[in-house]
């Protein structure tokens, strides 16, 4: 037996249900440099390459509203709102 | 084969370089540093074709040879004392993943005070771990048990690290006539690396996730013991088939000197094994019948093979370099569980010596088997069973 694992989406199940604030991204100040992607502890976020233009996007089946990415943000593109 | 003087540290050397070694990583410390400072100079003049890399810490050289490992490469590293102790977390994760490499661990006595004097507090604090533990006592054995490691801890059976221990300056820097194998002999011993798995760009494996089942994770635990017991065989199976290379098999897991008709064993581990195998001639002439029990390995424990070669014999005394502070030495008191274990009743004694590298030679093994064989003699018993040596 061995310690090892095959990476896999959503093995912990629908993470998303454990969020009570939600990262919003305001794509007209977003400046597509990748700051959150990078940080992002649970690799929800992408960013995506659109017509030149980097485009950022979160998927809420997973994200825990953690925040990290609205506290790394270098101008300020996301916001966490309260779902509560 | 050639003849060749080397110090133990360079035995260590001109075997990773005949096992075809890829990566080695290691931080300078004193007794080590001159393993790698070869090591370095066999790069440097293209004798070797090795990978070396540079870090900041102990914990970051066996770090760096476990992800080198885990990706294919035969990996080295080599430490000793306070080294090996910022290493430790490492030394059990690589237990831990399966993951075979190799480590020489010049033995050191730890501080404080400052000390660069040998005794096996560090190697023995790795007992735990997951790791097969080794002790030499020629510089001889250090180059042949290190070249034997790659194949052992590579084996299917195994898959697990190994560690040649080598006593600081006795062997580490004292130079021995040492025959070193030609490259071809070495090539046909070693097979390609075997490994349980590995990581390779573009097929993502998780190493060490939390797990979902914790029986699965207890059940790991428990195969590294299995697999360690499992090695048992191996080790003396590789050294049987070193031995018909080389001319020297070394008895596997252990090696005894005098035995046969011994009414006393000493029992120890790593260099000072030679100076109990003088004692022993000495204390036959003077009418006590003693006899020396090497212990090769400390991992696997040689449980069985000690049992055998103890039974019915009058006395025991082993000779701990360390102790488990509270308790006993560390052979002692694997001895004492395994022998209970099987109904076994032998008088044993441990005498704790050589701490911090004090000078222990064969006439004070002589002075503490006369010591023994007296007491068991007028008591039929050991009167203590830890004595610290020496005793004023």
């Amino acid at each position: 037996m061995l310690p090892l694992s095959r990476p896999k989406i959503g093995v912990q199940g629908a993470t998303g249900s454990w969020r009570f604030r939600k990262p919003e991204i305001d794509q007209g100040r977003c400046i597509g440099c990748g700051i959150c992607w990078l940080y992002c502890p649970d690799s929800v976020i992408d960013v995506e390459d659109v017509s030149g233009k980097f485009r950022v996007r979160i998927d809420y089946t997973y994200c825990k509203g953690c925040g990290i990415c609205a506290s790394v943000c270098p101008v300020k593109a996301i916001k966490m709102v309260s779902e509560v | 084969m050639v003849k060749l003087t080397l110090t133990g540290n360079y035995c260590v050397a001109h075997a990773v370089k005949l096992s075809r070694v890829k990566v080695v990583s290691a931080y300078p410390i004193t007794p080590q540093t001159t393993i790698v400072e070869k090591i370095s100079e066999m790069v440097d003049s293209g004798d070797a074709d090795i990978k070396m890399i540079r870090v900041e810490s102990e914990h970051s050289a066996l770090s760096a040879v476990y992800g080198a490992a885990t990706a294919g490469a035969r990996a080295f590293t080599a430490t000793s004392s306070h080294g090996l102790l910022y290493m430790h977390e490492m030394v059990w994760w690589a237990a831990q993943a399966r993951v075979p490499l190799v480590m020489a661990v010049v033995t050191r006595t730890i501080g404080p005070p400052w000390n660069i004097w040998t005794d096996h507090h560090d190697i023995m604090g790795q007992r735990d771990t997951g790791w097969l533990i080794a002790m030499a006592e020629t510089n001889q054995e250090v180059l042949d048990e290190t070249i034997k490691l790659f194949k052992i801890t590579e084996d299917p059976r195994v898959f697990l690290p190994g560690i040649i221990g080598l006593d600081a300056f006795i062997l580490s820097h004292t130079v021995e006539p040492v025959e070193v194998p030609e490259q071809e002999a070495v090539d046909s011993f070693l097979p390609e690396r075997r490994q349980p798995y590995t990581i390779r760009f573009g097929d993502p494996l998780v190493m060490g996730n939390i797990p979902s089942d914790l029986l699965v994770n207890a059940r790991m635990r428990w195969e590294v013991h299995k697999a360690l017991e499992s090695s048992a065989h191996v080790i003396d199976e590789v050294d049987r088939e070193w031995g018909k290379i080389t001319g020297r098999y070394y008895g596997g897991l252990v090696e005894c000197y005098r035995c046969d008709d011994a009414d006393f064993l000493f029992i120890g581990v790593g260099a000072w094994v030679g100076d109990m195998r003088l004692a022993v001639d000495k204390l036959r002439d003077v009418g006590y019948r003693f006899g020396a029990l090497k212990v090769r390995y400390i991992r696997p424990f040689p449980g069985a093979r000690i049992l055998e070669l103890v039974k019915g014999r009058k006395g025991v005394v082993v000779l701990d370099r360390s102790i488990s502070a509270g308790s006993a030495g560390p052979i002692f008191l694997d001895l004492a569980a395994y022998l209970q274990g099987k109904r076994v009743t032998v008088p044993i004694k441990d005498v704790v010596a050589g701490l911090a590298g004090f000078e222990v030679n064969y006439e004070d093994f002589v002075k503490i088997g006369e010591k023994f064989a007296g007491e068991v003699l007028e008591v039929g018993w050991v009167k203590d069973y830890l004595e610290f040596y020496p005793s004023r």
